[in-house]
C-alpha cells in the first residue's frame, strides 16, 4: 500500500459537466427494468409472467445456460412488460413499482458459521450473484470456479464519473460486512485500488483488504488495469471483480437478510442544467432525473460514461453495471470543410487543431463521429493511451483474423472492453475497437471456454 | 452553405443505389465528405470521438510539404536561368517553375485519384484519403524534365500494384509515392538519371553557359569533386528532383509534422542518426571521394532528409512497434548512406533504403511482438 503505482499512459478527457458533489431531490419513478443485454453471453429463460405481482427480490429470469445465475426484481410491483427486440431478443424487463418497496425475506446469515459454498448459494438465489463478474472475458462470474483473488476498484477515473468517496459515506458498515462474504469467497484475498489523489477514507478503514493506490490519467481506475499492475492473469487464471456499490448491496443481504437496490447515481454531462448525484434503485428510468432538467432537446441519453456507456432512451433504465447518467449532445449535423478549419474550439489528441493554444479548456463534444471509417492506417496511437505491456494493434489483428494463439500469447486474457475504450477514442481510422475486442473474448469463450 | 447542402441533399438520391448515377457513388461521397463533414454519430462503442480523422491529418502532410514544394518551383526557375545564363528576379524565376512542376502534380493527382476513385465504387469502400499525400510527393521527388507520359505511367503502377492489389490505404507494403519513383529509374533509366535531367530545358538541349554541367552534387561527386558549399546544398539552390533539394524547407515540414504529432519522432530522428553514423565511419575511413563527404553534408545531398521526413515515416509502410521504429529508422539511415557510397550507380540510395526496410518492416515487428510475447510469458512463470 505504501508505493503509489504510477500510471503512465491514459488520458483525461477534458469534458463539460462534471457532477456536483451533492444531492439531488428527484421521485423514485415507477418503472424499473433489467436488461439482459447488458450482461454478454446471456440467454434470459423467463420464470414470471407479465401480470405477476412480485416483491424486491423476486426471482424474474435466469440464464438458460447457468441455471443458477437468477435475476430479481429491484422493486415490489407488477412485472408488466417483457420488452423484445429483432429476432423476439428480449431486451427489457419491466416492472411497475407499486412504490411500498416490499422485500422478499431471504434471511440473514452470520458469517462467522456460513461456509463458502453457502455464500454462493445464498448470493445467486438472492440476485446479487450477477455483480461478480470475472477476467478473463469480463462475464458474471462462474460460481464453481475459485478464484485466484478478488478485485474491486475503488475509484472511477471515465471523464465525469461519480465520487465513490462521496457515494460510500454513511454506508461504512455495509461496506465492511460485503468485503467479509468476498474474503470468504476468495480465500481472504481481497484488492480494493485506490485513487493516490483522494481521500479514500471508507477503504483505508476497511478491515481484511490489500490496498493498492493508483496515480494516473484515466484508465487508472479501471479494474483490469489495476489487475494487470498487481497480479497480472496468465491462462487459466480467474479473477473475480465487482463495484463499491454492489459491495454494499452484497452487505446488506447478509446483515439484513433483504436485497436492497439502492444506487447512488451521478447525472453528469454538458446538457445537464442540475449535476448532481441522486439516491435511486438498480435499473431505474432515468425520466424523473432528466425532466426539465435539460439544456437542449437534441441530446444522447447514456447510461454509464461517454466511452464505454450505453445510449438510452429519455425514459430509458439504468444499466446493471452503471452509477452514472450522461447527457450530451447529439452530433447529427454537417459541418462544413470541417476537417480543413483551423478548429480553435474541437478536441483532439493530436495537434493537428488549433485547440492546443487553449491547454486548460474544458470542451463540450458531441456524438458526432468527426469522419468515415477507415483501415488501420496510423501507428503508436493506442499504445499512448493503454497503460498495459500489450502491443494493442496486434491484439486487435489477431481477434480480426481469428487467431487464438496469437490472441493468447498477446494478452486477450488480461483485456476487457472498456480498457480500450480510449484507444477507440483516440482512434483516427474511426475503427470500432471494443467491438473487436468483445468479438474477440466471445471467441475464446467458445473456443477455450 | 446551407444552399450547397441543400443542393447535395436533392442529388443525393441520384448516387444511391438505384439511382441513375449509381456507379459513381464512392464518388459523390468522396467530394460530398470533402465538402461537409458526414452527419454520422458514434453507433455502439464510445460516445464521443477524437475530431481528428484521416482527410486532417493528410491534409497536415500536405501542408507540411508546401514549403519543400514551393521552394522547389522557385528552385527550378532559378536552375533553369542559371543555366542558360540569365539573370531573373524573384516572380518570373518562381512563375517559369510553377509552370514546369504544376503539370506534375495534376497529372499525379488525377492518374492516381481516377485510379483511387474507380477501385473505392468497385469495392464498395468510401475513398480513401491516402492518395491526397502520395499524390503531392511524387512530383517532388521525380526530376523535373520526367515527361508526364512517364509520370501516368508509373503512378498508375504504383497504385494498382503497389496499393490497390493489397487493398488500399493501410494495407499496402511499400510506399506508393517511392514505389512510383523506384518504377520510373528501373523502366526510364536514361531519362532519370545523368546530368540534363535535373534542369528544365537541359535535356532539349537549350543553351548552356560554359561550365554549366547540370549535375547533381551526389553525380558529381561521383567524378571526385563536388562544387556546391555546404550552405547551397543546406538551402537547397542545387540541381536535384523538384522538392528535395533544400534541406531547410524540409525541416520546416518537419517541424510541422513533428509538432502536430503524425509524423513519428523516432522514426524521424533514427533516419538521421543512422545516416550521420554511418557517413562519419565511412568519413573515418575516407577510401573514396564518396566516402570523404563530411558526414552533415552526406544528410543535406540527395534525397536524404526528405525521405527521412516524408517517406520513412509513412506510417503504414514502416513498422507498427515502438521499438521498431527506432530499428527501421536506424537502419534506414546506415542503408541509404552504404548504398550511396558504395554502389555510385544508383545515387539514390535513399529511394532504395526505404523500400527495402519498407520490406523488412513486418519482419522487425515480428521480433518486436516475439519479444513482448516472451515478456509476457516469463512474467506469468514468475507469478504462478
Amino acid at each position: 500500500m505504501s508505493e503509489v503505482i504510477k500510471i503512465k499512459r491514459g488520458l483525461d478527457i477534458p469534458l463539460l459537466g462534471s457532477v456536483d458533489s451533492q444531492y439531488g431531490k428527484a421521485d423514485l419513478p415507477e418503472l424499473f427494468a433489467i436488461k439482459p443485454i447488458d450482461f454478454h453471453g446471456l440467454i434470459p429463460k423467463m420464470e414470471r409472467k407479465v401480470g405477476e405481482k412480485v416483491k424486491a427480490g423476486t426471482i424474474l429470469f435466469h440464464d438458460k445456460n447457468r441455471p443458477e445465475v437468477k435475476f430479481v426484481s429491484p422493486v415490489s410491483g407488477e412485472l408488466v412488460a417483457v420488452n423484445r427486440g429483432e429476432r423476439r431478443k428480449i431486451l427489457e424487463i419491466v416492472v411497475k413499482s407499486d412504490g411500498a418497496n416490499e422485500k422478499k425475506n431471504l434471511g440473514k446469515a452470520d458469517l462467522s458459521k456460513t461456509s463458502k459454498e453457502e455464500i454462493v448459494e445464498k448470493m445467486l438465489n438472492s440476485g446479487v450473484w450477477p455483480s461478480v463478474r470475472q477476467r478473463p472475458y469480463d462475464i458474471i462470474a462462474n460460481p464453481a470456479d475459485t478464484p485466484k483473488a478478488f478485485f474491486i476498484s475503488g475509484f472511477d477515473s471515465a471523464p465525469l464519473a461519480p465520487d465513490y468517496d462521496f457515494i460510500l459515506t454513511g454506508q461504512e458498515k455495509e461496506f465492511q460486512t460485503g468485503i467479509d462474504v468476498l474474503r470468504k469467497l476468495s480465500d481472504d484475498n481481497v484488492h480494493i485500488g485506490i485513487s493516490a489523489e483522494s481521500a479514500s477514507k471508507v477503504y483505508k478503514e476497511t478491515n481484511g483488504v490489500t490496498l493498492h493506490s493508483f496515480a494516473g490519467k484515466h484508465p487508472a481506475g479501471n479494474v483490469g488495469i489495476q489487475i494487470h499492475h498487481v497480479q497480472p492473469i496468465c491462462k487459466g487464471d480467474v479473477v473475480w471483480v465487482t463495484q463499491p456499490q454492489d459491495v454494499v448491496t452484497i452487505g446488506k443481504l447478509f446483515a439484513d437478510g433483504v436485497y436492497d437496490a439502492s444506487r447512488v447515481v451521478a447525472l453528469s454531462g454538458s446538457m445537464v442544467e442540475k449535476s448532481a448525484y441522486f439516491k435511486t434503485k438498480l435499473g431505474a428510468s432515468i425520466a424523473p432525473l432528466v425532466k426539465n432538467n435539460l439544456k437542449q432537446d437534441n441530446v444522447r441519453y447514456i447510461s454509464g460514461n461517454v466511452l464505454t456507456g450505453t445510449r438510452i432512451e429519455s425514459d430509458g433504465y439504468l444499466g446493471y453495471y452503471h452509477s452514472q447518467v450522461t447527457v450530451i449532445p447529439e452530433g447529427n449535423y454537417h459541418e462544413f470543410m470541417g476537417w480543413a478549419l483551423p478548429g480553435f474550439g474541437k478536441y483532439s489528441v493530436s495537434r493537428t487543431f488549433f485547440s492546443w493554444f487553449c491547454k486548460k479548456k474544458k470542451y463540450d463534444l458531441d456524438s458526432n463521429m468527426h469522419g468515415g471509417k477507415r483501415a488501420f492506417v496510423v501507428s503508436g496511437q493506442y499504445e499512448k493511451v493503454l497503460p498495459m505491456d500489450i502491443l494493442p494493434e496486434f491484439l486487435f489483428k489477431a481477434i480480426i483474423t481469428e487467431d487464438i494463439d496469437k490472441m493468447e500469447q498477446l494478452g486477450i486474457y488480461e483485456i476487457a472492453e472498456e480498457d480500450v475504450a480510449l484507444c477507440e477514442f483516440v482512434c483516427t481510422s474511426k475503427i470500432n475497437l471494443q467491438n473487436i475486442v468483445r468479438e474477440g473474448l466471445d471467441l475464446m469463450i467458445k473456443e477455450v471456454g | 452553405m446551407k444552399a450547397l447542402r441543400n443542393y447535395l441533399d436533392k442529388i443525393k438520391p441520384n448516387f444511391e443505389e438505384g439511382g441513375k448515377f449509381e456507379k459513381l457513388h464512392s464518388t459523390f461521397e468522396a467530394f460530398e465528405t470533402l465538402l461537409f463533414v458526414p452527419d454520422t454519430t458514434t453507433k455502439g462503442g464510445t460516445h464521443v470521438k477524437d475530431v481528428v480523422d484521416l482527410k486532417r491529418t493528410m491534409a497536415v502532410v500536405v501542408m507540411a510539404v508546401m514549403p519543400a514544394l514551393l521552394f522547389g518551383m522557385w528552385n527550378v526557375g532559378y536552375q533553369h536561368f542559371l543555366s542558360v545564363g540569365q539573370e531573373m528576379s524573384f516572380w518570373p524565376t518562381f512563375w517559369y517553375g510553377f509552370l514546369r512542376v504544376f503539370p506534375i502534380v495534376i497529372v499525379s493527382y488525377v492518374t492516381g485519384l481516377g485510379i483511387e476513385f474507380g477501385f473505392a465504387q468497385w469495392r464498395g469502400h468510401e475513398v480513401n484519403e491516402g492518395f491526397l499525400v502520395t499524390g503531392m510527393l511524387i512530383p517532388l521527388i521525380v526530376p523535373v524534365d520526367t515527361p508526364l507520359w512517364m509520370i501516368v505511367v508509373a503512378v498508375a503502377f504504383s497504385v494498382v500494384i503497389g496499393k490497390e492489389v493489397f487493398g488500399g490505404t493501410g494495407m499496402n507494403i511499400w510506399n506508393p509515392a517511392l514505389l512510383t519513383r523506384a518504377f520510373l529509374f528501373f523502366a526510364y533509366p536514361s531519362k532519370m538519371s545523368g546530368d540534363t535531367v535535373w534542369i528544365s530545358g537541359l535535356s532539349k538541349g537549350e543553351g548552356v553557359v560554359d561550365g554549366f554541367s547540370g549535375a547533381t552534387p551526389l553525380g558529381q561527386a561521383i567524378t571526385g569533386h563536388i562544387d556546391v558549399s555546404l550552405w547551397d546544398s543546406f538551402i537547397g539552390i542545387i540541381p536535384g528532383s523538384i522538392g528535395e533539394t533544400s534541406t531547410v524547407a524540409i525541416l520546416i515540414g518537419a517541424a510541422i509534422l513533428l509538432y502536430t504529432g503524425i509524423a513519428n519522432w523516432k522514426i524521424m530522428v533514427s533516419v538521421f542518426v543512422g545516416g550521420y553514423l554511418m557517413a562519419v565511419v565511412f568519413h573515418a575511413i575516407g577510401a573514396s571521394y564518396l566516402m570523404h563527404i563530411e558526414p552533415i553534408m552526406q544528410l543535406c545531398l540527395g534525397g536524404f532528409a526528405f525521405g527521412a521526413v516524408f517517406m520513412a515515416t509513412d506510417p503504414v509502410s514502416a513498422t507498427r512497434t515502438e521499438k521498431g521504429k527506432w530499428i527501421y529508422g536506424f537502419l534506414i539511415g546506415v542503408f541509404a548512406i552504404l548504398i550511396r557510397v558504395f554502389n555510385p550507380a544508383y545515387p539514390e540510395g535513399m529511394m532504395l533504403a526505404i523500400l527495402l526496410m519498407n520490406t523488412f518492416a513486418p519482419l522487425i515487428d515480428h521480433f518486436v511482438v516475439q519479444g513482448n510475447i516472451k515478456r509476457r510469458l516469463k512474467r506469468a512463470k514468475m507469478v504462478s
